[in-house]
């Protein structure tokens, strides 16, 4: 990050800074002791929360594992068929927004709002274009030439009959994921809002946005483990 | 940072059941509310509902095994010399129940009865038992025994309450529009392929889906309100252990609801798109979906029991006030029931893997037998020498050491490879499921409820009401389900309308016994009724409790304490200590409380 200052606080209107959402202003919930303990609670929770996550994604890994063992010939085929190269882009997206989100936090911080904005900014752009990359150049293209999940599968050229499940796992695993994408973002959406409308992150409160990055951190990493197993493994 | 004057009083705040004037506004404030107490006492009345249409249910499947179902042929010889077959269908109770009610349609008797006890089977397990415990009386007294004003996330809470309403939304939209018979298992492919134009199955098994974000949201705010919001001088080991048992459900709660998640999400969209991952024809594989579905099922029958075990702690040693014995080993015990429930899922398959991977799950199973063991005793010992008084809350106690050990130990001969055979899928299970389940679970809930009503509601109830509920419960709750270890080892298998004539009597003593037992808990809900609109006002302490929830006044105000406790001496020190707001005509207490110094 550069060492540019951030706007000066006397050229911010006094309605933000006089407004109970500014972070200044802020006040630990009523059954907390301190803002630090609150903090520490939810970064506690959100931790758990990503557990559950972990969990979540594991039983289409497990599901992915089973059918590999059980049909080699399917797998190996399955991941002939994706195109490595959009996966690559897509991992250096959101390897990019990783690093943007954890400048966000960094950004809060340090009072830095500007740069608060454009971290938050470029995530979700980024999250866009991992969508717009999955989308356009992946799902249309193989749902158009019939490698489709399950009983919608009509490609022609099949090698193995055993392929249908691995399209149903490919368009689980990853459709899960894309969602995550979406949520992520979502919730960088209300960051950047309340960082844009009242100033609502700095120094002493920055609780939304650290959530937000763990969160965007599971989501690159589900792919990080999504990208070699449907990609590269044959 | 900014911190609250956490010494301020509360001393001018009403009881958090004051409201303001108006109904409609009183129905705002409760729907609205993130005060634990009310969103607990919101659960504990859903759950309780949730019991009665659950119950019903049961009391449905009791009465179409009062006599078996079966096509009667008889053959005559009419007028003109031709020997002339009719078919009679005989003991299809519930479709004549239900005809009669212009209800049954076009759907046979079989039909009706897979759908009455799944109907059973799915209201019991995700909508009563799972939230029962931790949801109602774990959201009103984790952070008041804890000394907290509220758990940790307050809003996440009233979340999770609204989640569980949603979800049920669907469970009860798919029960009117017909049920499902699938067993509340969900079995593939009974539930990929039963009722294919129909919504149902998809409908419940969402419910199921939902439900578990319910589960999980208010695990992940109890460990996080234990870490984090335990009052000063409470360390982790002055914890009461009802706190150890709520700790130890959420824990797993949240590791394994999860995976559940996942399996009815590939549920629905197999059902939905036909994705193939469990139908064979496809190369998909029904037994994975059993995988998962007990990778996350057996753990939640602890997430079922858990807290039971703990509320059985705080009742033994109140009500015979004594110290806890082995304090530690109850709680560690806690801790160890929930990591090896990981690691068993594999018993309920155990004709679907290899004899290797049999062997290694049975021999885990057994394992679940000491840390149990471990809390028995220590309960046991708990009551050796103390001042047992023999209110309901302690004779719930008392019931649930009898029949919780039966349901225990009869589970040794299922996890036993040989005798399982024998066993599995007949009314031995059904019986020592029962036993687990109704006899430890809900017998416990049914002592916790009594024994923290006059705190909740600030009433005493009728304790020879209670007495004579409890009482039908018992006798009634033995009568039903001991006979069915008699059907099972006979050979009665588990989920059919009919059977054999040799097997009538035992069915229809069963069935007398569900009648005993739903008047048991008609007389008990009469109870409760009574002391809502006319029972005695309740003291602050009726039992003399030094856990901090006895601290509060009855019941608590809004913010739970006048002031923040301070923890001087552990929950269970009855010989050393005055029980706060003790008033010597209550009741005795120890000669030497008081006297030793902290």
């Amino acid at each position: 990050m550069s060492t540019m200052t951030d706007t000066n606080p006397t050229d911010v209107p006094q309605s933000i800074l006089k407004s109970p959402k500014h972070w200044r202003n802020r006040i630990a919930g009523h059954h907390w002791r301190s803002g630090d303990e609150e903090f520490d609670a939810a970064k506690l929770g959100m931790w758990l929360f990503l557990t559950t996550e972990v969990l979540l994604f594991a039983g289409i890994f497990c599901g992915y594992a089973v059918f590999r063992m059980m049909y080699p010939e399917a797998w190996a085929n399955g991941s002939h068929y994706l195109d490595w190269r959009f996966g690559a882009a897509n991992t250096a997206v959101l390897l990019l927004s990783s690093w943007t989100a954890a400048n966000a936090v960094r950004c809060a911080q340090l009072d830095k709002q500007f740069w608060l904005r454009v971290n938050i900014i470029v995530t979700i752009a980024c999250a866009a274009l991992f969508i717009f990359i999955k989308l356009k150049f992946e799902y249309m293209v193989k749902l158009g030439q019939g490698k489709a999940p399950g009983t919608f599968f009509s490609y022609p050229h099949a090698h193995d009959a055993h392929e249908p499940l691995w399209w149903s796992l490919y368009y689980i695993g990853t459709g899960i994921h894309a969602l995550h994408v979406v949520i992520g973002a979502a919730l960088f959406g209300v960051v950047l809002y309340y960082a844009k409308r009242y100033q609502a992150y700095g120094p002493t409160q920055y609780t939304l946005v650290e959530n937000a990055a763990l969160y965007w951190h599971l989501v690159d990493l589900v792919w990080i483990f999504l990208f070699p197993l449907l990609y590269l493994i044959h | 940072m900014s911190t609250l004057d956490t010494h301020a009083g509360h001393h001018d705040e009403g009881s958090y059941l004051s409201g303001p004037p108006g109904i409609m506004a009183k129905i705002w404030q409760w729907a609205t509310t993130v005060d634990h107490k009310k969103i607990g006492v919101m659960y504990l009345f859903a759950v309780l509902f949730m019991f009665f249409v659950g119950g019903t249910a049961a009391l449905l499947v009791r009465y179409e095994l009062i006599d078996p179902m079966r096509d009667v042929i008889t053959q005559s010889v009419n007028a003109d010399g031709d020997l002339v077959e009719t078919t009679t269908s005989t003991g299809e109770n519930l479709r004549d129940l239900f005809s009669g009610l212009g209800v049954a349609g076009d759907l046979t008797g079989t039909q009706i009865y897979n759908r009455a006890f799944t109907l059973h089977g799915a209201v019991m397990v995700f909508m009563f038992i799972v939230p029962s415990i931790p949801a109602s009386l774990g959201n009103f007294f984790l952070p008041v025994m804890l000394g907290a004003k509220d758990v940790a996330f307050p809003r996440l809470n009233l979340l999770s309450w609204y989640i569980y309403l949603f979800g049920s939304a669907f469970g009860i939209l798919s029960i009117l529009m017909g049920g499902v018979e699938t067993g509340w298992t969900f079995y593939t492919p009974y539930s990929t392929t039963t009722d294919a134009d129909h919504w149902r199955v998809v409908l419940m098994v969402t419910a199921a889906f939902i439900l578990g974000f319910s589960s999980i949201l208010t695990g992940l705010n109890f460990v996080v309100t234990v870490h984090k919001l335990r009052a000063p001088g409470m360390g982790w080991f002055d914890m009461p252990l009802f706190i150890w048992a709520i700790y130890a459900t959420s824990i797993i709660q949240v590791l394994a609801t999860p995976v559940i998640g996942i399996t009815l999400l590939l549920l629905i969209f197999e059902r939905i798109m036909n994705i193939g991952i469990f139908d064979p024809a496809m190369g998909g594989d029904p037994v994975l979906y059993q995988h998962f579905f007990w990778f996350y099922s057996h753990p939640v029958v602890y997430v079922m029991i858990l807290p039971a075990m703990g509320i059985i702690s705080e009742l033994l040693a109140i009500h015979a006030r004594k110290h806890i014995f082995g304090y530690r080993a109850i709680a560690f015990s806690s801790l160890g029931i929930a990591g090896v429930s990981f690691l068993v899922w594999g018993h309920h398959i155990f004709t679907a893997m290899g004899e290797l991977a049999a062997i290694l799950f049975s021999g885990l199973t057994f394992l679940v037998a000491i840390p149990t063991a471990i809390k028995v005793f220590n309960w046991i010992a708990t009551l050796y020498k103390g001042s047992i008084v023999l209110n309901t809350p302690m004779c719930y106690g008392l019931m649930f050491l009898f029949t919780f050990s039966i349901g225990g130990l009869t589970g040794l001969p299922l996890a036993t490879l040989a005798t399982d055979l024998h066993l599995h899928d007949s009314y031995y299970v059904v019986a020592h499921f029962h036993y687990v389940m109704m006899g430890g679970t809900v017998i416990a809930f049914m002592g916790g409820i009594h024994h923290w009503w006059p705190k909740m509601f600030g009433k005493m109830y009728n304790e020879p009401g209670a007495l004579i509920g409890m009482g039908l419960v018992f006798i009634g709750f033995n009568v039903t389900f001991f006979t069915q270890f008699f059907l099972g080892t006979q050979g009665m298998p588990r989920r059919y309308a009919n059977y054999v004539d040799e097997f009538q009597t035992l069915h229809q003593i069963s069935t007398y016994g569900s009648w005993i037992l739903g008047l048991g808990f008609l007389v008990h809900l009469a109870v409760f009724v009574h002391s809502l609109i006319a029972g005695e006002k309740a003291p602050a302490n009726p039992w003399g409790g030094l856990t901090l929830e006895w601290e509060c006044e009855s019941p608590p105000i809004e913010h739970n304490f006048h002031h923040e406790p301070i923890v001087k001496h552990g929950p269970y020190d009855f010989e050393t200590t005055v029980p706060p707001h003790w008033d010597p005509k209550d009741y005795p207490i120890h000669p030497d409380a008081g006297k030793a110094a902290h």
